[in-house]
């Protein structure tokens, strides 16, 4: 998510799954929640805000794959076309030889291809700025949830009820 | 629903909630350091700047200085080359392979261990620079083109497989362990009160807020990352062993080279990580993190790796005089009894014998015998692979050649070296970032913590696991 901008209501919640059944019943009562922050990866937290299933593993093959070709390549056309040599009685191109080097070739692209569009879609990267924080113990024990109160029909006497309805310690309101 | 044998013992003891997590491991990172640190790291620099001076020397005057005769043309520097390399598996193997068999166990200790292999790996790549000679001709064997002076590389040589291999290795688990710190990073920022280390961690945390959406991402690149290390860490010291296994050396030519080198690498890495986390445990008062439990796990996997070495040997032993290859049989029959006798017993109490010693649940739980078995499994490694490089050169086919190695003040000023740089690299690791993975030990805390039996109690009588006062901070 971007850098978040304008007035939200945060909730903060101490647990874990407390938030994580917390979300499915606010969206039924038609609040929509922009993001929830947490110190942890909380599983099934996606499928409960309705993110869709990330597609960064098809990236991922796909620097696979070019990096497999090009290590191909590269030992190919060097060892077989620019300059063809014979080294200890093998052919100028043989393959065998090649699939050590394509492999690492092949782990080297997919890991920095896929870390690389990592840090793109979440938006990281380095930055003299720290990001706007809803609540910075969302790294340390706590559950926040953010909800843009532009985007909702709900009043914010009606949503800070279901939040404290649901199991919300706090809620508090942020301006950025 | 959730169901955990009530029998499997808790991962983090202490009863610890999130916030206790966080304030645990980053009370360290933010007190000043300890007088211990400052004692630690002025040696480790002292010893780090004798090596560096001896380096040094070496390129200044040239491998002349090595012990190296005509007959044995790699000895110390190689031997460093490969201990190195095996030690830096260990972290590889448990923040990939245990991810992937889902050991909860691992997230105590991987970062530790991940931070080990990173600079394990770059103290064997310095062995690699040296032996060179001229370590400026070092990009010689990076694929340029002829305008350089010289043809391509030769892409069917192993050892250009270790380029791309060992420079594949360290990148791919630079990423794997930086990936792993920005969350931590991020909750050393959000805690930071002064603007200077604010500054900083908010820097190297790029940003990092904690949402869902980057989470799950987080865990999918995790894993395939994982999964993408774990062949990896297989394939650098498969090809560390073609060094050797595709040359027509008695004693280096056998196919037995690339399961036995993978399995004495998680081996001596392994020791490496016992002997650092018994350390960083009591120095760190972590006992809650990095308990007997799992000090014992790993006991198990060196006893595994330790017993598969020691098939290893007795195979190769076997093979070689089955063969009926004459040449094969005499280097091994002088491993054992020849002149370098004493290294091959050596490498065979400390590597076959002693880790056998795990079998004794008494021993294996005991942190003093873990101490001092997981440094002579780290002798016995190192002496391994002294045994299959100098025994297997010392003799050459014709007996006027045959020589012996004595090191000299530059070999082992050079190994010193190496030594320095790791602990140098290892304090300042310990004392500027979060020694235990903050995000992943809250992340199990639920299922694997003292609190759990209650909870599966509770279960049981119809009550929700969840509780909103599960993490209610100790006041």
């Amino acid at each position: 998510m971007a850098n978040p901008h304008g007035k939200y209501l945060v909730g903060v919640y101490d647990d874990d799954e407390v938030i994580l059944h917390a979300v499915p019943t606010l969206r039924k009562a038609g609040v929509k929640i922009s993001e929830v922050y947490s110190p942890f990866a909380i599983h099934g937290m996606d499928d409960a805000l309705g993110h869709p299933r990330t597609r960064i593993g098809i990236a991922a093959f796909i620097f696979g794959v070019t990096g497999c070709i090009c290590g191909l390549t590269l030992m190919i056309w060097t060892m077989g076309i620019d300059w063809p040599m014979i080294v200890g009685g093998k052919d100028p191109i043989s393959i065998p030889n090649y699939i050590p080097i394509t492999f690492e070739v092949t782990v080297l692209f997919t890991a920095f291809g896929m870390v690389t569009v990592f840090f793109i879609t979440n938006g990281l990267g380095p930055s003299l700025v720290n990001p706007n924080s809803f609540d910075p113990r969302a790294t340390d024990n706590k559950f926040v949830m953010a909800i843009d109160l532009k985007g909702n029909r709900l009043s914010e006497a009606e949503i800070t009820q279901q939040l404290r309805d649901t199991g919300a310690e706090e809620v508090n309101i942020k301006q950025f | 629903m959730h169901v955990t044998s009530p029998v499997r013992p808790p991962l983090v003891t202490g009863a610890k909630t999130y916030a206790d997590v966080t304030e645990d491991i980053c009370r360290h990172v933010e007190a000043k350091p300890t007088k211990e640190w400052w004692v630690a790291f002025i040696i480790s620099v002292v010893v780090l700047i004798y090596g560096t001076a001896c380096v040094f020397w070496t390129w200044w005057e040239g491998l002349g200085v090595w012990g190296l005769n005509k007959t044995v043309g790699w000895a110390w520097d190689i031997t460093n080359f490969v201990w190195w390399v095996g030690i830096g598996h260990a972290g590889t193997l448990i923040s990939a392979i245990l991810l992937l068999f889902r050991q909860k166990w691992r997230t105590s200790i991987n970062r530790a261990a991940e931070a080990m292999t990173i600079f394990a790996v770059l103290c064997a790549a310095s062995f690699i620079l040296m032996h060179m000679g001229r370590p400026w001709m070092a990009y010689w064997a990076l694929p340029l083109p002829n305008a350089f002076g010289s043809l391509w590389v030769n892409f069917n040589s192993p050892l250009v497989w270790d380029v791309f291999a060992i420079s594949t290795y360290f990148s791919v688990s630079l990423v794997f362990w930086y990936i792993g710190l920005i969350p931590d990073l991020a909750t050393i920022r959000d805690r930071a009160r002064s603007k200077v280390s604010r500054f900083i961690y908010g820097s190297l945390a790029m940003g990092w807020t904690g949402s869902a959406k980057a989470w799950s991402r987080y865990e999918y690149i995790s894993l395939i990352l994982a999964g993408l290390a774990t062949p990896l860490v297989l394939s650098v010291h498969t090809i560390v062993s073609m060094d050797f296994a595709t040359s027509v050396i008695p004693g280096w030519h056998t196919t037995i080279f690339p399961p036995y080198f993978v399995a004495g690498a998680i081996f001596s890495g392994f020791a490496m990580v016992q002997n650092l986390m018994l350390i960083t445990r009591v120095v760190y008062k972590l006992e809650d993190y990095i308990t007997i439990e799992h000090i014992e796990s790993m006991n198990k996997v060196i006893t595994l790796t330790g017993s598969i070495v020691g098939v290893a040997y007795i195979t190769e032993f076997f093979i070689a005089w089955y063969s009926g290859v004459e040449y094969e049989s005499y280097a091994f029959i002088n491993r054992a009894t020849g002149p370098y006798w004493w290294a091959y017993l050596t490498m065979m109490t400390c590597n076959v014998i002693t880790p056998q010693l795990f079998w004794s649940r008494y021993i294996r739980r005991s942190v003093t015998w873990t101490f001092f078995i997981a440094i002579l499994v780290n002798i016995g490694m190192w002496f391994e692979r002294f045994v299959i490089i100098v025994t297997s050169l010392h003799r050459d086919y014709l007996p006027s050649s045959w020589a012996m190695f004595s090191p000299t003040m530059f070999d082992i000023g050079d190994y010193i070296f190496s030594f320095g740089f790791f602990f140098t690299f290892f304090l300042l690791f310990s004392k500027f970032l979060p020694v235990v993975n903050m995000a992943e030990v809250k992340s199990v805390l639920r299922s694997s913590s003292e609190t759990l039996p209650k909870k599966v109690a509770g279960v049981a009588k119809g009550e929700r696991v969840a509780s909103p006062n599960y993490n209610k901070d100790a006041q």
